[in-house]
């Protein structure tokens, strides 16, 4: 059910998904794997223009002003160690076609499993009645649009067998195993997506992209005395099988061993206000939640946001400039078109201070009269797009990491997350910190793990008092959700320091 | 599909992958049909309408295991799709202890129906489903000045499957859902506070469809211009829409696959006190409407109530076939299904008006729990109590805590679950927590 707010995961040890082992599972479509046009995803697909032009008018019979059609075919496989041994493995195929109708802000959608003409055509008149006139719809002329290549690819997943991926996995356990005596357990899951996109709309742009993603997470157990802490890494890229490399997984190894044993020496913080430092790289998780959910422009037209009314508006300092970038190649964030089959572009969100656009998708662009930004974007072929980021960082400010944390007398120092949520009305926004370290009197002092931190967006946003000039962008495995959708997300930022937020410490 | 016809393809499907060399399959073919509507502001924003199916299967080859699912639902297809997935099994490891569960432990059918199916929901048509919609949302609309948005959204499920194993489980089941939802944004002078309600049910005619736009708007109002309170220890009420939060990991430490993974707070706890004595919890699988009734889980082992706390002590773990087998427990399940708490005597008025100086907490936002240590802090929000009253609403909180003493602080059950919900909790009270505020 989509009741539940805006949050944000990163994919944990326990909750590996479903899924597969060795592609080609997929056999009654041809493989296509990196071509650059029409005719082999139309082929893909079994369809032809003239089928496309025929759903497009019949979506558009009852007199609606848009419509589109989005196929997809989607092969996963995860393969997961347990007692080290890659023991298990999981795959999924999906396909089909989701078909939308669009009258002024109000959407029609169904799709269908089965791609057929009269199963589409179906599909395309139940959407249709989100229009209620008769109308009769000529077809356009056919535009292709051959988007940019942003994630290139050395070797498809498609063509990398189970067998070829099970030594990296090992590997990952056996590294871990040997960083500490200490470890007692290790789960370790690869996991490969390979997506065939065919769009075509009522306004007759015809596109398609070819879609990898990779994942790749271990999660360490080291017991002492009794005692048990847990430590999960993990990286995600829109990359081929090239992504698998020993240099990887020896660094993915020495950061989940060192990170589990710091925890044996780690408290809680104290509760309340105080000076937060945001390490660079995952704490781009501040802005996805204290601000980027509040930009998406849905949100904004329907005037719920904290944020609806402030465009144009002074909302940090002048050296805050915040972007959404879809076009960073490689990055799990990246996409060649978004889901509405436009081009995706870098949004600058904030500049100088100031707040210079909302994230779109084609209703929000159309109600606001800008250009769609390329954030439409859709869980699957059966869900209705919505904004939604993309790659969202913060640019590099003036200042150096050692002198914002030396100019800190009692605050804390985090840059390890899990999870995050946000409250789109009031602005409320949290996230959770499996990892970081007092700052007393300037320097880093004791760790610190477990514990919540809450702000305000706006406020945080006007509380951003120093920004280094170490920006990273984070390659974890982060999945947001939204209306109940989930969508691969990055994000990056530099060392920061906000004047206040509360964290969820004990009290004495 | 009628589910005759599942069965003689997940029938199909098991004799050919038996044939293709694996020693033991189960299959699961399962349909689900679907409506959302949203209306926002009077108008319909979006309709949608799902038709979706797939095939799940299990496959034991050689000592080695996987799984896979597809919703390319052609025989042909599917033979080729298993006939691949067993040649790439055999690239893994083997596990001697992946198998299908021992026949004996299975459901045998004869079941009483558990009344979770309605069968007149898929002929109720959309206009009456969007005029729904549309009245629970003017039970808002307008309402307040001060409203700036009103969503209402009206939703329903239908879905039967049917699962085969090779060695002699056979199982079908229906569920169907339905519900309606309001939410409701408001302009403040400090930020644009919104709250919901919803209703649901298995059946059209049990949904209750009045007074949801109502209390949406309500609560909406209540939540205006929030402030947070001082750090402290606190008595904390948890309202029963929300209580199950702090619920959820506990649940998750009593998996069997937690317990063997170590993420487990609850290891070796089995038989010995891990709540205060007023904490009673079943796992009740058998109640007739239940929105969690089965006669069977996931696996085919036939449905059975069970304590898993009685007085606060820890009865039965959550443990699945295959993670019973590792851990030489005996298997229960490994799938929860009605979680129900024994109750209290009072409601939540009664429980706020008995508390000197503390929090009541409707809403969490973020925050998690690290099963191995059971170390958790959420955000809050709700409404500061002051001498048995509530004196303003409060935001941008933490509550903090260890969940292995935080249900040792349990103080009293209210006796106000909500219908409904697989989860039956009801408000809760619980002392001396930590909650982070300025």
């Amino acid at each position: 059910m989509n009741f539940k707010r805006r949050e944000f995961i990163k994919i944990s040890g326990i909750t590996a998904a479903g899924s597969l082992i060795i592609p080609p599972f997929f056999n009654s479509c041809k493989g296509i794997a990196l071509s650059d046009n029409a005719e082999s995803y139309l082929n893909h697909f079994e369809v032809t223009r003239d089928i496309l032009q025929k759903v497009i008018s019949a979506a558009m019979e009852k007199g609606a002003d848009y419509a589109d059609l989005y196929f997809e075919h989607t092969l996963e496989n995860y393969s997961s160690l347990e007692d080290s041994k890659v023991n298990s493995a999981y795959s999924n195929i999906g396909s089909g076609v989701g078909i939308r109708v669009v009258k002024g802000e109000q959407t029609g959608y169904a799709y269908s499993e089965i791609i057929s003409a009269d199963a589409m055509l179906k599909a395309a008149r139940t959407a249709a009645n989100i229009a209620d006139s008769a109308a009769k719809f000529s077809p356009v002329n056919i535009n292709e649009y051959i988007p940019p290549n942003y994630y290139t690819i050395k070797t498809s997943w498609e063509g990398t067998s189970v067998k070829d991926k099970i030594p990296f996995i090992q590997r990952l356990n056996d590294n871990i195993f040997a960083g500490d005596k200490r470890v007692t357990k290790v789960n370790a899951v690869l996991g490969d997506s390979t997506s065939y996109i065919l769009f075509y709309n009522s306004e007759g742009l015809l596109t398609w992209d070819y879609r990898p993603m990779v994942l790749l997470y271990g999660l360490c157990i080291m017991e002492e005395n009794g005692r048990i802490e847990n430590f999960f890494v993990g990286r995600s890229q829109r990359m081929g099988s090239e992504f698998l490399t020993n240099e990887l997984i020896d660094e993915l190894s020495k950061e989940v061993v060192t990170k589990t044993s710091l925890l044996f020496t780690a408290t809680k913080p104290k509760a309340g206000e105080m000076e937060v430092v945001m390490g660079a790289g995952e704490s781009g998780i501040l802005l996805h939640e204290a601000i980027g959910h509040a930009f998406e422009a849905d949100f904004n037209r329907k005037n719920t946001s904290i944020f609806a009314d402030k465009m144009g508006k002074k909302v940090a300092e002048n050296f805050v400039k915040i972007v959404d970038d879809g076009t960073l190649p490689g990055k799990r964030g990246a996409m060649n078109i978004d889901d509405e089959g436009n081009p995706t572009e870098k949004t600058i969100i904030v500049n100088n201070g100031t707040l210079s656009s909302y994230l779109h998708d084609r209703i929000s662009a159309k109600y606001y009269k800008v250009n769609p930004t390329g954030n439409g974007r859709r869980q699957d072929f059966r869900n209705i797009p919505i904004p939604r980021m993309r790659c969202t960082y913060m640019e590099n400010g003036p200042h150096k990491r050692e002198e914002i944390i030396a100019s800190v007398k009692n605050g804390v120092y985090v840059d390890s997350f899990s999870n995050g949520e946000v409250n789109i009305g009031q602005g409320d926004f949290t996230f959770f910190v499996k990892f970081g370290y007092l700052i007393e009197n300037g320097k880093l002092t004791k760790p610190i793990k477990d514990f919540n931190i809450i702000g305000n967006g706006p406020q945080a946003l006007a509380d951003i008092i120093m920004v280094g000039d170490d920006l990273l962008i984070n390659d974890g495995i982060w999945t947001c959700g939204k209306d109940g959708q989930g969508a691969p997300n990055s994000m990056g930022l530099p060392t920061v320091k906000i004047r206040k937020l509360t964290v969820g410490g004990l009290n004495a | 599909m009628n589910t005759k016809e599942k069965y003689d393809l997940a029938d199909l499907v098991i004799e050919h992958a038996l044939k293709s060399g694996a020693q033991q399959v189960s299959v699961n073919i399962y349909e689900n049909r679907s409506n959302n509507i949203e209306i926002r502001d009077q108008k319909i924003d979006s309709l949608k309408e799902s038709n979706q199916g797939g095939l799940s299967i299990n496959l034991y080859v050689d000592k080695k295991y996987s799984a896979h699912s597809t919703n390319r639902m052609k025989k042909e297809e599917l033979f080729r799709f298993v006939d691949e997935a067993i040649s790439s099994t055999r690239f893994l490891a083997e596990d001697e202890f992946r198998m299908l569960p021992d026949p004996e432990m299975y459901y045998k059918g004869g079941g009483t129906d558990l009344n979770t199916f309605d069968p007149k929901l898929d002929a109720i048509d959309a206009k009456t489903k969007i005029n729904l919609a549309i009245q629970a949302l003017d039970e808002a609309f307008k309402k307040d000045e001060r409203i700036i948005s009103v969503s209402s959204y009206y939703s329903d499920s239908i879905t039967n499957s049917v699962m085969v194993a090779s060695n002699g489980f056979r199982g079908d089941s229906g569920n169907t859902n339905v519900s309606l939802y309001v939410t409701v944004s408001l302009k403040s002078l400090t930020g644009r506070p919104n709250d919901y309600w919803y209703e649901n049910a298995l059946f059209f005619d049990k949904l209750k469809k009045t007074d949801i736009g109502k209390k949406a708007l309500e609560r909406t109002i209540k939540k205006a211009e929030p402030k947070k309170i001082k750090s402290g220890k606190y008595t904390v009420i948890v309202e029963n829409r929300v209580a199950s939060n702090l619920a959820y990991p506990l649940y998750g430490a009593l998996q069997g696959s937690s317990i063997y993974q170590k993420q487990s707070f609850l290891i070796g706890k089995e038989n010995k006190p891990v709540a205060s004595p007023l904490l009673t919890v079943y796992d009740d699988p058998l109640m007739p409407g239940g929105p969690g009734s089965r006669l069977f889980d996931s696996e085919g082992l036939a449905a059975v109530r069970r304590p898993v706390f009685e007085q606060g002590i820890l009865k039965n773990f959550y443990i699945d076939d295959y993670y019973g087998r590792k851990l030489g427990m005996r298997p229960t399940t490994g799938n929860s299904s009605n979680i129900v708490f024994n109750l209290g005597t009072r409601g939540l008025e009664e429980m706020i008006v008995s508390v000197k100086e503390g929090v009541v907490i409707t809403g969490f936002i973020g925050g998690n729990c690290n099963g191995s240590t059971g170390d958790f802090s959420y955000g809050i929000e709700g409404y500061f109590i002051k001498d048995g009253k509530i004196v303003h609403p409060v935001n941008e909180m933490n509550i903090s805590g260890n969940m292995t003493e935080f249900w040792f602080s349990l103080k009293e059950l209210g006796n106000d679950f909500l219908e409904n919900q697989a989860t039956r909790i009801p408000t809760l009270m619980f002392e001396n927590v930590d909650l982070s505020g300025i």
